[in-house]
């Protein structure tokens, strides 16, 4: 797994200072926080979308409510993939009915994840509108989606793989761009 | 450690790992059928099929809830309004039915290894509803779910399994499992009823108090009363008078026991409705959790993995295999 050809494009501080814009973006975007929710996309939009209701709450002394989605049961590749995805649940305990819901990912690539997110928010109920916040749009898209606060855009090519890795699931906070040796 | 298998036939030989992980599959749908809109679309253009030889409510209609709830179509078939009455072979109609490509059967027989035949000559996931006094693996698989959630674990339980043990399926599938994890099994019954093969897999006593005494977990079968042709008790009354569970019985159990029962309940012959209707018992919560465990079984055979698919092609779980694999002994239960 470990490539030894990897170069780190953000490290820990530019992950924090770029949360901490996006923050104030969607504040700003929808002046302040009322009727508006977090929803992170397992696994890393999880921790995303946690420290950035924390960041909320350090600016507005509000905590939004904050769920947890698992796509899995709604991607178009399931039967393509080559290992079988565990299936962690979601948890979305407030009703989205009426909110501004922002839905919170790692990586902008194909656009397929946020599509299946979209088909299962959707599931849940009618939200007001739909938003989308990214740590790093990599392009190559698949489908015309794209995101409302980008951490970082970074222009890579289809042979390459882009990685985040976050203290609560690898350790460390940086995102690492890699040539793939095999996918 | 993912859940590889092509079928789901039983439990026997199961590892620990693949228990944990079709336990924390299940346990991650069950949140689906708590929503407003029940379903996802994980298994749309998928069909399953149900070919019951035996009678059953509870079992076909939790695999029908599951499978729709995956968006899959569910077509039922029962021996008695099928081409069975005309004298078709077991083999001919799976034959005919997978010639129609269904992604999975669920099949129930009444004779023991029907679905490892079949597993055996058909390409199609064959999943065990059932079959004659051998398995019920989906009905073990959320008994543990159910124990593990109310009691956090399952390794060091001390499992009181009661009733009609010889003939029960989901006996063995749960003495397979429950010992694969590490929990302990009290087999608890008249000596007609237990098999003396039994003592490999724990405990056995013919005394109820004894069998329930501090126990973690009180798991009633069902007297098949319709198998009961053989006189493996003299009667229904004498039966219950030692072996019903009441709540003098259920007193002598940890405080915090919990009991179940796979149904249909016999109430007053081996479980007293006080019993399971009171506080200990968690007999619905089984109900509600086979749905997830169905939906999670569905969805490891049908979206099995590429990766896993090669691995069967390469080192194929041959025909052989799973006829090495059969129940030897096929008896035709009761």
């Amino acid at each position: 797994m470990m490539a030894t050809n990897e170069r780190v494009v953000m490290d820990a501080q530019a992950i924090e200072r770029a949360l901490t814009r996006v923050a104030h973006e969607v504040l700003e975007h929808n002046k302040g926080t009322e009727g508006l929710a977090l929803v992170g996309i397992r696994s890393r939009g999880v921790h995303l979308a946690e420290r950035l209701r924390d960041k909320i709450q350090a600016i507005e002394g509000v905590a939004v409510p904050t769920g947890i989605m698992d796509i899995t049961l709604y991607r178009d590749d399931l039967s393509r993939s080559k290992q079988q995805p565990v299936v962690k649940g979601t948890q979305i305990r407030f009703a989205i009915e009426d909110k501004h819901v922002v839905l919170v990912d790692d990586v902008l690539y194909t656009g397929r994840s946020v599509r299946a997110a979209l088909d299962a928010l959707m599931d849940f109920g009618r939200p007001l509108q739909v938003q989308l916040v990214v740590l790093i749009d990599r392009g190559h898209r698949e489908l015309p989606i794209r995101a409302d606060y980008v951490g970082k855009n970074l222009p890579t090519a289809i042979t390459e793989s882009v990685q985040v890795r976050l203290k609560e699931s690898d350790g460390r906070d940086e995102v690492v761009i890699a040539r793939a040796e095999e996918r | 450690m993912p859940f590889t298998h092509r079928h789901m036939l039983g439990l026997e030989g199961i590892s620990r790992e693949e228990l944990f992980y079709l336990l924390d599959t299940a346990k991650s749908f069950k949140e689906i059928s708590e929503r407003n809109i029940k379903k996802v679309p994980t298994l749309q253009g998928k069909t399953v099929v149900a070919l019951f030889y035996e009678a059953s409510t509870r079992t076909r209609t939790s695999f029908e809830i599951a499978a729709k709830r995956m968006s899959a179509d569910f077509v039922s078939l029962s021996s008695s309004t099928s081409s069975v009455t005309k004298g078709e072979t077991l083999l001919d109609t799976a034959r005919n039915l997978a010639a129609m490509r269904p992604d999975a059967i669920v099949i129930r027989h009444f004779v023991s290894g029907a679905p490892h035949f079949l597993a055996a000559r058909l390409e199609c996931p064959i999943i065990n509803a059932g079959d004659g006094a051998h398995e019920h693996p989906t009905q073990a698989i959320l008994d543990l779910l159910t124990i593990r959630e109310r009691k956090g674990r399952l390794s060091g339980l001390t499992v009181a399994i009661i009733g009609d043990i010889l003939h029960s399926r989901v006996a063995r599938s749960n003495v397979f499992a429950l010992n694969a994890l590490g929990a302990s099994v009290r087999f608890v019954g008249p000596p007609t009823l237990l098999a003396p093969e039994l003592r490999a897999w724990g405990d056995v006593t013919h005394d109820l108090h004894e069998g329930v005494r501090d126990a973690d977990v009180i798991m009633m079968l069902r007297i098949q009363l319709e198998r009961q042709g053989k006189n493996f008790f003299p009667t229904v009354d004498e039966y219950s008078r030692y072996f019903c569970l009441t709540e003098r019985a259920v007193a002598l159990a940890k405080p915090d026991v919990i009991i179940m029962h796979p149904g249909p309940l016999n109430r007053g012959v081996e479980i007293a409705s006080d019993v399971a209707d009171g506080p200990y018992s968690v007999i619905m919560d089984q109900v509600t959790n086979g749905i997830a465990v169905r939906m999670a079984v569905l969805y490891l055979l049908i979206n099995r993995s590429r990766e896993a698919e090669l691995e069967t092609e390469t080192h194929a779980q041959t025909a052989a295999e799973v006829e090495a694999a059969t129940p030897r002994l096929r008896r035709r239960a009761g």
